[in-house]
């Protein structure tokens, strides 16, 4: 019956101001929270809105925002990956282990590896969902505990440190005085907004998510499809790892726990359906840098980090609250 | 006591402020069957929603046995004996048929024990004395579309309404369900219930109905007795216009674009050999389960045959590729554009562009310009009616929406069109449009295929008619020579 009612609507003389204001509501409600947020925060604490501790909320977003990204994609196709935070780990410890083996080459070499193991763990999710057709939550489920397991399996549960300094700077070094993780960050944001926004395979995403019979007779390999959103968020998976392992200048094996957590958080509130089919990347890197600010504003505060748990997934569910009830005006 | 059960005037529904419904009226009589006729977008929802309460009327009254009412749910509607069956099926899949019919009325021992036994036997009952072939105890996972629907109907039936709303019900079921629907509906009714019946198939409100309304742009446009009308009248004043009857004339066929030999599936088609033309419409008629749908969604790709070849222009089709099969010319219009043909939360731009993508694109990037100019020239061409190309294709009618799927499959310029269903649930003026179309496409040399469950349908497009029986071909015959009754009695 919805589409009875709306046909009347169509016409664009009629669609009000109030419906305008409504839709900018709905695009940019987060944003809004999110300035909100570090306004009230500017006030409550002078140190705040200082560059330094601005560098400070970036750096610690971005693992997360990098993570969350590719879980867009997965999320997107309607899907989920919850093995993000072992794969992190997992090709942290492969590529520190490649860095320190001694190699001429050995950082470039490591950053490969590094790369190569995420993007192969995503591989294997994507074919155990789309071509096994286990369900997304079971397969990455899986894989959260083999690829935690190889991780210790790997180095015996020794963590590997002594990496050289050009690695470290992946996670500590600056350019031009922003943190090099956020540049990293901004990058994979600006190569997957445009992916996903200028692209066929983009359309297509969205398509699958949308849903994924009428793709199929569209005329998309929707397995494909469904395949390469697991392997991009593999792929990102093992970058944030890098990052990680330079960041805390160690690989550990413990590394990334329960990070696809924060992950599909940040996906969530940015407005993206976890049935598929409608988000943005905007909107993620929105829920990203929103936890973040959350993260660092409790810490500022001098809230402990008991209640700052609490906090955060009061928040949490109150943003998604907040679209549910967006979307049902 | 009033002879009318229900009797509505003046009723009226916004939403934002935009009217949906101006002036809706209705009166139903004990014990007749009232067909409410619109095309789409004409109100009849919004109508029917007001009267079940599940949206409230801005004005207008209301009478139920001549007593005026408020009802704020769809139970404080059923508590007053007012039921709808809706098209939306909403069964409990893993649950017995029983289980389904009785949810929240199980019979009980000691208020919270059911007593299965009983309510086996209850169901069974309610279902024979209906007349409904289905079996109490099996799980609706394991029934028929069809049968499915008839559960629903049942459960309506079950709670001994007085006033019975049905919004298609038909849509879904065949020939030989629809007898047995109509058969339960003239016992009902001949206990004094009334009915208001909803339904595109203007057949079946000739053969059913006593009264109609006509609800036309959100108005009340017309009402009477149904034995004082006939089908053109009803026709011209649904749509607001005189239409002229659909002029078939016969045309010049080229060479075969498409023939089958010997194609088999197993349960579902077998040993389908045929061939279609360029410059003719192949109309397929079948019954429920006769194969058909399964037949195109074959030859598409979406599915494997397991025996027999599939030759088109001249060429095997790789077997299992709706992909390659665009590629090669094909393109399917599927039988429910909500499950198979849309992507509901995409705008129009996104759903007609998406089969096109490889010509609007280089290296894969997208260009913003030839989408712009083909979603719009599609626009013109299928004369969708929307305010702009980014609105989600949810907003629209269903008209409108089978536009758009049909948008999508010109957008790749097919040589052969094959068609399931391509009016389903849609109202007389889009209908012919959408005929129109067909007669365009083919008429430049395409070829089209095309199925439906409606015989009066098939013989107004199809140039040569193939029928459909428990998965064979049991005859061809010639579009412009036939009748109802030929198809129906070569069918069943």
């Amino acid at each position: 019956m919805n589409t009875q009612i709306s046909s009347s609507v169509s016409l664009p003389a009629r669609r009000s101001r109030a419906a305008r204001v409504h839709q900018l509501y709905r695009r940019y409600g987060i944003l809004a929270v999110l300035i909100l947020l570090c306004v009230v925060l500017s006030f409550a604490n002078q140190y705040f809105l200082t560059w330094g501790n601005i560098a400070d909320v970036l750096r610690q977003t971005s693992i997360n925002g990098i993570l969350a990204v590719g879980m867009t994609y997965v999320v997107l196709t309607g899907g989920i990956d919850l093995s993000v935070g072992s794969t992190l780990a997992l090709a942290g410890m492969v590529s520190a282990s490649v860095v320190t083996g001694g190699h001429p080459h050995g950082v470039a070499l490591g950053l490969l590896a590094g790369l190569t193991v995420g993007a192969a763990v995503g591989a294997v999710n994507g074919i155990v969902v789309a071509r096994l057709a286990v369900p997304p939550f079971v397969a990455t489920l899986g894989m959260l505990s083999v690829a935690r397991g190889l991780t210790f399996i790997y180095n015996d549960g020794m963590p590997i440190a002594d990496l050289p300094d050009v690695y470290l700077n992946v996670g500590t070094g600056t350019f031009a005085g922003v943190p090099v993780p956020v540049i990293v960050f901004a990058l994979v944001v600006l190569l997957f907004w445009f992916l996903l926004r200028y692209t066929t395979y983009g359309r297509y995403v969205y398509a699958v998510g949308g849903n994924v019979k009428s793709a199929k007779t569209s005329g998309i390999s929707t397995g494909k499809v469904i395949c390469s959103v697991y392997l991009i968020g593999g792929l990102l998976a093992g970058l944030a790892g890098i990052v990680l392992a330079a960041r805390t200048t160690s690989a550990l094996p413990q590394a990334g726990l329960s990070y696809e957590l924060d992950a599909i958080a940040a996906v969530v509130i940015g407005g993206t359906s976890l049935s598929g089919g409608s988000g943005s990347i905007g909107g993620t890197v929105v829920g990203a840098l929103l936890i973040g600010v959350i993260n660092n504003g409790l810490n500022l505060l001098g809230v402990s980090s008991y209640y700052q748990q609490v906090v955060k997934g009061v928040i949490i569910v109150g943003a998604v609250l907040l679209d549910v009830s967006r979307k049902k005006q | 006591m009033s002879d009318f059960l229900l009797e509505a005037s003046g009723v009226q529904k916004a939403f934002d402020g935009v009217p949906a419904l101006e002036d809706g009226r209705l009166s139903l009589r004990r014990g007749s069957v009232h067909a409410l006729c619109g095309g789409n977008g004409a109100g009849k929802s919004t109508f029917l929603n007001v009267v079940m309460g599940i949206v409230e009327r801005d004005a207008g009254k209301i009478l139920l046995g001549g007593r005026e009412v408020h009802f704020r749910s769809p139970a404080d509607a059923l508590a007053n004996r007012i039921a709808i069956i809706t098209q939306e099926l909403t069964p409990i899949r893993r649950m017995t048929v029983a289980e389904n019919l009785y949810l929240g009325r199980e019979p009980r021992r000691a208020g919270a024990l059911v007593r299965s036994r009983a309510l086996t036997r209850q169901a069974q009952a309610l279902l024979d004395r209906l007349g409904f072939p289905v079996d109490a105890r099996a799980t609706v996972d394991s029934l028929s579309l069809a049968q499915i629907q008839l559960v629903e109907i049942a459960k309506a039936f079950s709670r001994e309404c007085d006033v019975m709303i049905m919004d298609e019900p038909t849509s879904a079921i065949g020939e030989s369900e629809t007898e047995v629907l109509f058969d339960a509906i003239r016992s009902l009714t001949a206990q004094g219930a009334g009915i208001i019946y909803v339904t595109h198939r203007l057949s079946e409100v000739f053969r059913i109905a006593d009264s109609y309304t006509v609800f036309r742009d959100g108005r009340y446009v017309d009402s009477g007795r149904i034995a004082d009308i006939d089908r053109s009248y009803l026709v011209s004043t649904i749509v607001g216009r005189k239409l002229n009857r659909i002029e078939k004339q016969r045309r010049p066929t080229g060479a075969t674009v498409l023939e089958t030999t010997a194609l088999s599936r197993s349960a579902e088609f077998e040993d389908i050999s045929l061939s279609v033309n360029a410059g003719e419409v192949l109309g397929i008629y079948g019954l429920m389960g006769s194969g058909r749908s399964e037949y195109l969604n074959c030859l598409y790709g979406l599915t494997r045959a397991q025996s027999g070849k599939v030759i088109f222009r001249g060429r095997g089709l790789p077997p299992g590729s709706p992909r390659e099969a665009i590629r090669a010319g094909l393109a399917l219009v599927t039988e429910d554009r909500k499950e198979t043909g849309l992507i509901l939360s995409s705008s129009v731009r996104d759903n007609i562009s998406l089969s096109a993508y490889p010509s609007l694109s280089r290296f894969s990037l997208i260009n913003g310009r030839k989408v712009k100019t083909l979603v719009r020239s599609m626009i013109e061409r299928m004369r969708i009616k929307t305010g702009s190309m980014s609105l989600p294709v949810s907003s629209m009618s269903g008209g409108n929406q089978q536009k758009v799927v049909l948008a999508r499959c010109f957008s790749t310029e097919p040589v052969c069109l094959l068609c399931d269903e391509p009016t389903r649930g849609i109202d007389e003026g889009a209908k012919r449009e959408i005929y129109r179309l067909l007669d365009e496409f083919v008429a430049q040399g395409g070829a089209a295929i095309v199925v439906s469950s409606e015989a009066q349908e098939v013989l107004d497009v199809s140039d040569r008619i193939a029928i459909f029986k428990s998965g064979r071909l049991v005859s061809m015959i010639d579009g412009h020579l036939s009748s109802q009754e030929d198809l129906l009695h070569l069918a069943s």
